[in-house]
């Protein structure tokens, strides 16, 4: 919350576009990472998630925040690929556990969800602004 | 009665009303990606009613207490697996309604105002 008032129709709207920005960097990441090839099953990346959690203030009036960023227990593909410079010694090779898919179904959200915060903000930013004018 | 009220009629407890609202239709909004967040709106009829009936104390308190009172659960239409009950169509169309409306209490309000500007320049 900015500063110790009550939380108003700013706060809400601005943080939860901090919200879902983090979940848009953690998206990038995986997207970054998919198909990254590792010589073991422990050194391959993992799918990771911001996990939300609604703040409240008041009875109805609440926000969100990243509760905190989690890494998935999805399980890296094993391939079979001897050429492969870091294959192990039986020749496997562990591919990041990354859904492509489900990650671009995801950006897609999020970035609809982003923008429906900016309109919030820009309605409240207008009303606002029309309030302060009234009477001159 | 209160200076205020005999000035402004129901438009100023109204105006106060939508902008509570606007506050909580925006934290549904802002809520529709969090797991088991139930979206919350009220009844604005009978928030109003409360608000413009009850004249004792202050006004904000008033209001406070009738959003309070007629505060309520959004029935989903489609209720989703992880328990969260905001549906944007209906948030989104009930917020620009918000909105218009607050603009039009806005409207109201403003011509009280000039009326009086212009009764006490005697023009």
């Amino acid at each position: 919350m900015s500063g110790s008032g009550p939380m108003n129709v700013f706060d809400i709207a601005g943080r939860a576009m901090s919200a879902q920005l983090v979940r848009l960097n953690a998206t990038a990441s995986n997207m970054a990472n998919a198909g990254n090839v590792t010589g073991s099953e422990a050194e391959a990346y993992r799918a990771i998630k911001p996990v939300f959690q609604s703040v409240t203030d008041k009875p109805g009036v609440s926000t969100v925040k990243v509760a905190n960023v989690l890494t998935t227990d999805a399980k890296p593909t094993k391939r079979h690929d001897p050429n492969h410079p870091l294959a192990d010694k039986n020749g496997d090779v562990w591919e990041a556990a990354v859904d492509s898919s489900a990650e671009l179904v995801d950006m897609i959200e999020t970035a609809r969800m982003y923008q429906n915060n900016v309109q919030v903000l820009n309605t409240a930013k207008s009303l606002m602004l029309e309030t302060i004018r009234i009477g001159k | 009665m209160s200076l205020e009220d005999g000035l402004f009629g129901i438009h100023g407890k109204a105006l106060a009303l939508r902008s509570q609202r606007l506050s909580l239709l925006a934290s549904n909004i802002a809520n529709a990606s969090t797991p088991g967040y139930k979206a919350r709106d009220i009844d604005f009829e009978s928030a109003l009613k409360e608000a413009t009936t009850r004249q004792q104390g202050s006004s904000i308190a008033d209001v406070g207490k009738a959003v309070d009172d007629s505060m309520g659960y959004r029935v989903p239409l489609q209720p989703s697996l992880d328990g969260n009950t905001v549906e944007l169509s209906t948030e989104q169309t009930l917020f620009a309604e918000n909105a218009v409306k607050y603009r039009t209490t806005l409207s109201f309000l403003e011509g009280r105002i000039n009326t009086i500007t212009r009764a006490l320049k005697g023009e």
